[in-house]
C-alpha cells in the first residue's frame, strides 16, 4: 500500500543566506488514516512543515509525494489547490463573507450543485451543525467554528488532513470535548492527518505516532508510548513530559545514584560507566523518614495527584507524584526510591544510551 | 524610547514650519493690506496689467485687479456688500452687466467724456456700465473648400441651416457664453420661434461642437471642417503666429442686421471707496486708454475716434448689429433652453 | 477623578444617551461642532433656494441630465474599479519587469488635475491633434472626424485620472487582508484566480467601496473634464443655470439635486461595506505569493502597466513639456514670471495648512467615534463628507453666504464692522471652504485605518486610567499613522489641484498655481499654461511618491508579519 504522504530530505529556509532553516533534512512517511502529531517548542518549523506540504511553500530542497505522486521537489510542483490536502487553520481563517455552508461548500465547486448541496449537508451533519448552516462565521462560537474549519476542510475528501494547533484558540474546559470529537471525525474521514500542536498531552493522547520537533530537525517520530518512555536524548524527555536528572553509575548491570540503587539494566553486564539517569514523577517514591536527608520543599495540589518536589542532599531536586490524599507538608524528611518496575532511561550527555557505549565495557 | 518621540517632534517640526512659511508667504496669509488707490474686480485677464501700468504711468493711480469668473465675482460683489474691497468691476459679456446693474452692485456716474467716446448701445442709458473692448463673433472658414459666396449675406448665421452645410460645420458648446449670448441676440432679433429653427438648421447639419474657439479655427485649418463661428481675435491671434493659417474671417449679416458684437464693459461698485480715481479710471480707458486695451488682444475698440490693431483693421470694416445688453442679460436663459431644445450639444 | 452622585448623574446621562450616545461628551460635541461647521456653507446654499420665492424649478432637461449623470458614474465606476482592481492584482500577484517601479509608477496619475488631463487629451484626440493627424496620413484624408467629444471620452479621460483612488485601496487591501482566508481558499482547491475573485475581492469590498466612493464625489463634482467632453451632467447644469441665468440660486435646485446623488453614492458606498465584520485579519499565512510571469505574458503585463501609465501621465506630461518648450522659444517672457515662487508658495502653504487642518478634525471625530458615539455622533460624521460631493464653486457661494449671515448677526448684536472682510479679505476663506470639501477623503482614510484597531485596545488603554486625550495621542495616533499619512498626501494632492475655491474666494494679490493656469488656459494660451501645469504636477508628485513609500511600508510589514 502506498503512503498517504512521504516527505524526502525535505529543506526549507526562509530569508537571507545566514538565517537558519526552518525545516532541515525532514524524511517522513505517513500511511494512510494514520494520525501523526507534531509537537515541538514555537518557531521549530512545525507550521512551515504544514505550509510546505499544504504547498503554500515550496521546498529549497527534498521531495514531497502525496499519494505516490510527487507534488514537490526533482523538478515537480503542485499547487495548493491540486493537491488533495485539507488544512484547519489555527485561527479557522473562515471566509467571514461567506455564510458556514458556503465555507463548506467552497472546496466542492466541481461537483454539480445537487451533489454539492448534499455533501454540505452531511459535512454539517457529521460535526453537528446543520442547524447553523445559514449564519455568518462571526454568529459562532469558537468551538463551533472550529468545527466548521474541520468540516470544510474535510469535505472534498482529501488525501491528507493538516491541522496546525486547531484547539490553541479554544477554552480549557471546550478542548477536551472538541479534541474527542475531532478525532472521530478524523478517523471516520479515513484521510490520513498531522496535527501540530505544543501540549504534550495532546500529542501523546491523539497521535498515532507522535514527532517530536526542533530548531527544523525531526528528533524522534514513533509511537507516543516510546517517545515517553524511550526518548531519544534530553530534549526529548524533558519536553515530552516531567523529568529530573541524577548523576548515576552503572556497574555490572547495576544502576545506583544518590538515593542508592535505582535498578537494574538488563544487557550491561561487565559495563562501567558514568550516566545520568532520567526519573520522571510517577516512577519517584516517597516514604517520611525522620532520619532521611531528604527534605519536601514544595508540595502542588493537582486533584486526582499532588506533586511533591524533594531536595536531596546534593541539593539536586527530584518531583515525585502522590496519591490524591498524601501530602507531605514542605520540610518533612523523605526518603526516596524508584518504583519498583520502573526502568529509567539513561543519558550520556544529550544522549540517550539504549545500550552500553563499546569504550564502556570492562573485558 | 527615542524613536516614535523624535519622530513627533519632527512632524510637529514640519507643522510649524509650514504655517510660518505659510504665514511669511508673498502677501500675508492673514489679511491684505489695500495697497493701491484702486481695487479692481476683474472678470477680463488679457494684458490688464500692461493696460493699467500705463494708466498709473499717467495719472499716478495706482490699480491692483483680482481675475475670476464674472458670474463668480458678482456673486463675492454681492456676498462682500459694503466691505467689498472692489472700485470697479469688470466683466467680458453686456449680459452680465445688464444684471449686474440690476442686481444694485454698480452705481450710475455721470461723465460726459464717457457718453461721448462709448456709442450709445454699448453704455447703459443711467451710467451703471460703459462698454470699453468691441469683440465681433462672426464667420470663420476655409478659403480653400468655401467659396465666400456660398454665404448667405443677408443673415449668415440663420444660412448655415443650408442643408449645403451639412457635415461641414463647426461651433463651440453651449456652456460658452459667447454661444448663449449669440442665440439670446437672435431671440431678440427674430423671436424665439424663428431663432430656434434656426439653432435647429445648425443642428440638422450635423454640426461638430468644439469646447474652445481655438480648437475650432484649428480643426477647420486641419480640414476637420469648413466653416464656423469664432470670435474675431481667435483668428487674429493664430494669424499674427502664423501667417499661413488657412482661416478667413467673413463679416456675417453685412447685408441685414449686422455681425453679433459683445462687449467687455465696466462700472463702478456700488460700495466703492474711491469713486473718483475709478471714474477716472473708466474715462482713460474709453479714450486714452482704448488702444492699450483693446489692441494686444485683438479686439475692437468702442470708441469711433480709436482705430483698431492693423491685423484685425486688414479684416475690413463691417456693420455691427446694435448691442441690447438687457436683452443679452434678460434672454441669456432662454437662450440657455432653446439650445436644450434644439438638441444643440 | 472625582465621580458624581449617581442620582444627579442619571436623568443627565439617559440624555446624553440619547443625543450623543455612549461617548465622551466633550468628544461628541466636538464631532457635533465640526459637522456644523463644514456642513454649514452647503446647508447655506440650500436654505437659500428654499428661501427664494416657491420651490425653484428644475430646468428643462434635468432628465437627460441626470441619466448622463448616472451613466458617466456607471461607466468611470466600472472602469476605474477594473483598471485600479486589476492593475493593484497584476503588481501584488505577479512577478514582471519593472513590476516594482510601475507599482508606484500607477499612482502618479494622481497627481495630474483633470482639466489639465481634459485639455491635453482633446488637443491630443482632436481632428487637428497629432492622434487623428496621424490616422489619417495612414488611412487617408477620408477619414471623418472621430467622436472623441464624447461621453465615452469623458470615462476613459476620467478613468485614467481617478483609477489610482481605487488602486491604492485594493493594493493595501489585497496585501494586508487576512492572508490565511488566502491560504485556506488555495488549500480548499482554488486556484489563484478563484481564490483572488471568491475571497480576496470580497474581503477587500470595504476598501474598495471607500476608493470607489471618493471617485464618484469627484465625478460628480467635476466640471472641467465632462465639459470639454461635452457631457452634459448635473454638475455642468448647474453651471450652466447659475452662469446662464447670472443668478446663482437659479442653480441651487440643480446643486441640491449632485448632493442627493452624494447621498445615495455614500448610502451605497455603506451598502458595499455590509454589515458583516471584516475585520478579521493578520494571522501568520504569508498570503499571496507573487508568480513570475514570462515569454509574452510577462511582456502583457509589462506593457498593460505602461499603457495606462503613458496614457495617464507620461504623454500628457510630454505634451505640457513639449507646448512650454515652444512658449519659451517663442517668448520666454510671457512664459517665465518673476510672480512663479509666489505662487508656488501660496499654493503649497495653503494646502498644507488645510492638510494639517483636516487630517486634525479627522483624527478627532474618528477619536470621539472610537469613543462610543450614538446615532447623532455618527451621522454628524457622516455629514463632513458631503462637501466634497458638491461642486467647488457651489462650496465657495455657501462659504460666501456663512460669512455674510454671521457679518449680519455680529452687526445685529452691535458688533461694529461685523466680520468686515474676513472671508475675501484673507485667506481665511479659503482655508475655511478647503476644509468644507476635502475632509471626506481625510477622513475616509484615517477611519479605514481606525476600523483595524480592535476594539478592545481602546477600552483596555481607558481601563488602564488613560483619559480619552492620552489615549489618542499614545494609542489611536500611533497606530493610524499610516491612515494619516494618506489622509495628509490625498488633501495636499488634491488641495495643490483644487481650482474653483481659490478663485473665488482669494484675496487681492493671492495667487496659487492653479488659478495662474487657468488665468491663461481660459484664453487658450496653452503654451504658456504648460509650465505652470508642469509645476502643479510636479508639486503632487512630492507626496504621490510618499503615499507610495505608505503603501510599500505596508508591502513589506505583510511579507515579514
Amino acid at each position: 500500500m502506498t503512503s498517504a504522504l512521504t516527505l524526502t530530505q525535505v529543506s526549507k529556509s526562509y530569508g537571507g543566506r545566514d538565517a537558519d532553516p526552518a525545516v532541515r533534512g525532514v524524511s517522513l512517511d505517513v500511511s494512510p488514516g494514520e494520525l501523526l502529531t507534531v509537537i515541538g517548542p514555537s518557531g521549530c518549523g512545525k507550521s512551515t512543515l504544514l505550509r510546505l506540504v499544504a504547498g503554500l511553500e515550496r521546498p529549497d530542497a527534498g521531495r514531497i509525494e502525496i499519494e505516490g505522486r510527487a507534488v514537490a521537489g526533482d523538478g515537480a510542483w503542485r499547487p495548493p489547490e491540486g493537491r488533495r490536502v485539507g488544512l484547519v487553520f489555527q485561527d479557522h481563517a473562515l471566509f467571514p463573507h461567506l455564510t458556514v455552508a458556503r465555507n463548506v461548500a467552497f472546496g466542492l465547486d466541481r461537483l454539480p450543485r445537487k451533489e454539492r448541496a448534499a455533501r454540505v449537508a452531511q459535512a454539517l451533519e457529521r460535526v453537528g451543525l446543520a442547524h447553523v448552516a445559514d449564519r455568518h462565521p462571526h454568529e459562532l462560537s469558537g468551538g463551533e467554528q472550529q468545527r466548521v474549519a474541520l468540516a470544510r476542510a474535510l469535505a472534498p475528501g482529501p488525501a491528507v488532513v493538516l491541522l496546525d494547533e486547531p484547539f490553541s484558540s479554544l477554552d480549557e474546559n471546550l478542548r477536551a470535548k472538541v479534541r474527542t470529537d475531532t478525532l472521530a471525525l478524523l478517523r471516520e474521514s479515513g484521510s490520513a492527518a498531522i496535527l501540530v500542536t505544543h501540549d504534550q498531552t495532546e500529542a501523546l493522547a491523539l497521535g498515532d505516532r507522535v514527532a517530536v520537533m526542533r530548531d527544523g530537525v525531526l528528533e524522534q517520530v514513533a509511537e507516543p508510548a516510546t517517545v515517553y518512555e524511550e526518548p531519544v536524548n534530553r530534549f526529548v524527555a524533558t519536553f515530552m513530559g516531567e523529568a529530573d536528572f541524577l548523576p548515576a553509575h552503572v556497574h555490572d548491570a547495576l544502576l545506583t545514584s544518590e538515593i542508592g540503587v535505582v535498578s537494574t539494566v538488563p544487557g550491561w553486564g561487565g559495563t562501567d560507566l558514568d550516566v545520568e539517569v532520567m526519573l520522571r514523577p510517577h516512577e519517584v517514591a516517597l516514604e517520611v523518614d525522620p532520619d532521611a536527608t531528604s527534605r519536601v520543599v514544595a508540595v502542588e495540589y493537582h486533584g486526582a495527584f499532588v506533586l511533591h518536589t524533594v531536595r536531596l542532599g546534593s541539593g539536586a531536586t527530584l518531583r515525585s507524584w502522590q496519591q490524591h490524599g498524601v501530602r507531605h507538608p514542605a520540610g518533612t524528611p523523605v526518603a526516596v526510591s524508584v518504583v519498583p518496575g520502573a526502568r529509567p532511561v539513561l543519558l550520556s550527555g544529550e544522549v540517550a544510551l539504549s545500550a552500553p557505549p563499546e569504550a564502556a565495557r570492562r573485558l | 524610547m527615542p524613536g516614535p518621540v523624535r519622530r513627533r517632534r519632527a512632524a510637529l517640526l514640519a507643522v510649524t514650519a509650514g504655517v510660518l512659511a505659510a504665514s511669511t508667504a508673498g502677501c500675508g496669509l492673514f489679511g491684505s493690506e489695500e495697497e493701491a488707490d484702486l481695487q479692481v474686480y476683474s472678470a477680463r485677464h488679457y494684458d490688464l496689467e500692461a493696460a493699467f501700468e500705463e494708466f498709473t504711468d499717467e495719472t499716478g493711480i495706482s490699480v491692483e485687479f483680482l481675475y475670476g469668473d464674472d458670474a463668480e465675482l458678482l456673486e463675492r460683489l454681492k456676498a462682500e456688500g459694503d466691505d467689498s474691497p472692489a472700485d470697479v468691476f469688470i466683466t467680458v459679456d453686456a449680459g452680465m452687466l445688464w444684471n449686474a446693474a440690476e442686481q444694485g452692485v454698480l452705481q450710475p456716474i455721470d461723465s460726459p467724456d464717457l457718453d461721448q467716446a462709448v456709442p450709445e448701445d454699448l453704455r447703459d442709458p443711467d451710467g451703471h456700465w460703459y462698454g470699453l473692448a468691441m469683440r465681433a463673433r462672426t464667420i470663420v472658414y476655409d478659403p480653400d473648400a468655401v467659396d465666400p459666396a456660398e454665404f448667405d449675406t443677408e443673415d449668415t448665421y440663420a444660412g448655415l441651416g443650408d442643408p449645403k452645410w451639412r457635415g461641414r460645420l463647426c461651433m463651440r458648446d453651449e456652456t460658452a457664453s459667447y454661444t448663449q449670448s449669440l442665440v439670446a441676440s437672435l431671440i431678440d432679433l427674430h423671436g424665439r420661434d424663428r431663432a430656434l429653427e434656426i439653432v435647429r438648421g445648425w443642428v440638422e447639419n450635423d454640426v461638430q461642437i468644439m469646447s474652445n474657439d481655438v480648437e475650432l479655427l484649428e480643426t477647420i485649418d486641419a480640414g476637420g471642417c469648413e466653416v464656423g463661428i469664432s470670435n474675431h481675435y481667435y483668428l487674429a491671434r493664430l494669424l499674427e503666429d502664423d501667417e499661413d493659417f488657412g482661416v478667413a474671417p467673413f463679416w456675417a449679416s453685412q447685408d441685414g442686421a449686422g455681425t453679433h458684437v459683445n462687449i467687455s464693459g465696466a462700472g463702478i461698485v456700488e460700495s466703492a471707496d474711491n469713486s473718483e480715481d475709478a471714474q477716472a479710471l473708466l474715462e482713460w480707458l474709453a479714450t486714452d486708454g482704448q488702444s492699450a486695451f483693446v489692441d494686444a488682444n485683438h479686439e475692437l475698440p468702442v470708441n469711433p475716434d480709436v482705430e483698431p490693431e492693423p491685423l484685425v483693421a486688414s479684416f475690413g470694416e463691417f456693420e455691427r448689429m446694435p448691442v441690447d445688453a438687457a436683452a443679452y442679460g434678460s434672454l441669456n436663459a432662454d437662450a440657455v433652453a432653446l439650445l436644450d431644445e434644439a438638441g444643440y450639444r | 477623578m472625582s465621580t458624581l452622585p449617581v442620582d444627579a448623574a442619571a436623568p443627565r446621562a439617559r440624555v446624553r444617551r440619547f443625543v450623543l450616545g455612549s461617548g465622551r461628551p466633550a468628544w461628541s460635541a466636538l464631532v457635533a461642532l465640526v459637522a456644523l461647521v463644514v456642513a454649514s456653507p452647503v446647508l447655506s446654499v440650500a436654505s437659500s433656494a428654499l428661501a427664494r420665492a416657491g420651490s425653484p424649478d428644475l430646468p428643462s432637461g434635468v432628465g437627460a441630465m441626470v441619466a448622463t449623470t448616472l451613466l458617466l458614474m456607471l461607466g468611470v465606476g466600472v472602469g476605474t474599479l477594473a483598471l485600479g482592481a486589476g492593475l493593484a492584482w497584476l503588481v501584488t500577484a505577479y512577478e514582471f519587469p519593472l513590476r516594482g517601479v510601475l507599482s508606484w509608477l500607477l499612482v502618479l496619475p494622481l497627481a495630474m488635475p483633470a482639466y489639465i488631463l481634459g485639455f491635453v487629451f482633446l488637443s491630443f484626440l482632436d481632428y487637428a491633434g497629432p492622434a487623428q493627424t496621424a490616422l489619417r496620413g495612414v488611412l487617408g484624408d477620408d477619414l471623418g472626424p472621430l467622436p472623441v467629444r464624447s461621453l465615452g471620452g469623458a470615462i476613459v479621460v476620467l478613468t485614467l485620472t481617478l483609477y489610482p483612488y481605487v488602486y491604492l485601496m485594493a493594493r493595501a487591501a489585497f496585501l494586508e487582508l487576512a492572508p490565511t482566508a488566502y491560504d485556506a481558499a488555495r488549500t480548499l482547491g482554488a486556484d489563484r484566480g478563484r481564490a483572488f475573485r471568491k475571497v480576496l475581492l470580497p474581503l477587500a469590498r470595504p476598501s474598495l467601496a471607500a476608493g470607489l466612493a471618493l471617485v464618484m464625489m469627484e465625478t460628480l463634482t467635476d466640471f472641467a473634464t465632462v465639459q470639454y467632453f461635452n457631457v452634459r451632467t448635473v454638475s455642468v447644469g448647474v453651471y450652466l443655470a447659475w452662469k446662464g441665468s447670472y443668478r446663482v440660486d437659479s442653480a441651487v435646485a440643480l446643486a441640491s439635486l449632485v448632493l442627493l446623488f452624494a447621498v445615495a453614492v455614500l448610502a451605497g458606498e455603506r451598502l458595499l461595506r455590509g454589515g458583516a465584520r471584516y475585520a478579521q485579519r493578520g494571522g501568520r499565512g504569508r498570503g499571496l505569493e507573487r508568480r513570475p510571469l514570462s515569454g509574452a505574458r510577462a511582456a502583457l503585463a509589462t506593457t498593460t502597466g505602461l499603457v495606462v501609465l503613458a496614457a495617464a501621465f507620461a504623454l500628457p506630461v510630454v505634451q505640457l513639456v513639449s507646448w512650454a518648450v515652444a512658449g519659451l522659444r517663442r517668448d520666454p517672457g510671457r512664459v517665465l514670471d518673476e510672480r512663479f515662487a509666489d505662487h508656488l508658495s501660496n499654493s503649497v502653504s495653503v494646502a498644507a495648512i488645510v492638510a494639517v487642518a483636516c487630517v486634525l478634525l479627522s483624527l478627532g471625530m474618528a477619536h470621539a467615534l472610537r469613543l462610543g458615539g450614538g446615532r447623532l455622533v455618527r451621522g454628524a460624521a457622516q455629514l463632513t463628507t458631503f462637501g466634497y460631493a458638491v461642486p467647488g464653486a457651489v462650496v465657495g457661494i455657501g462659504v460666501l453666504g456663512v460669512f455674510a449671515g454671521a457679518d449680519t448677526l455680529l452687526e445685529a448684536i452691535g458688533v461694529e464692522g461685523g466680520t468686515g472682510l474676513l472671508a475675501t479679505g484673507s485667506v481665511i476663506g479659503i482655508l475655511y471652504a478647503y476644509v468644507v470639501r476635502f475632509t471626506a477623503p481625510a477622513y475616509q482614510a484615517v477611519d479605514a485605518s481606525f476600523s483595524r484597531i480592535p476594539a478592545p485596545l481602546t477600552l483596555s488603554a481607558l481601563s488602564l486610567g488613560a483619559r480619552p486625550t492620552r489615549v489618542l495621542t499614545r494609542v489611536h495616533l500611533p497606530l493610524v499613522r499610516p491612515g494619516v499619512a494618506v489622509a495628509t498626501i490625498l488633501v495636499l494632492i488634491d488641495a495643490v489641484k483644487e481650482l474653483p475655491l481659490v478663485l473665488l474666494l482669494r484675496p487681492f494679490g493671492f495667487t496659487t498655481l492653479s488659478v495662474w493656469v487657468y488665468e491663461l488656459a481660459s484664453e487658450n494660451f496653452w503654451e504658456e499654461a504648460a509650465l505652470p501645469s508642469l509645476l502643479i504636477v510636479t508639486v503632487a508628485v512630492g507626496p504621490v511618491a510618499f503615499l507610495f513609500r505608505q503603501v510599500k511600508l505596508v508591502d513589506v510589514n505583510s511579507r515579514v508579519g
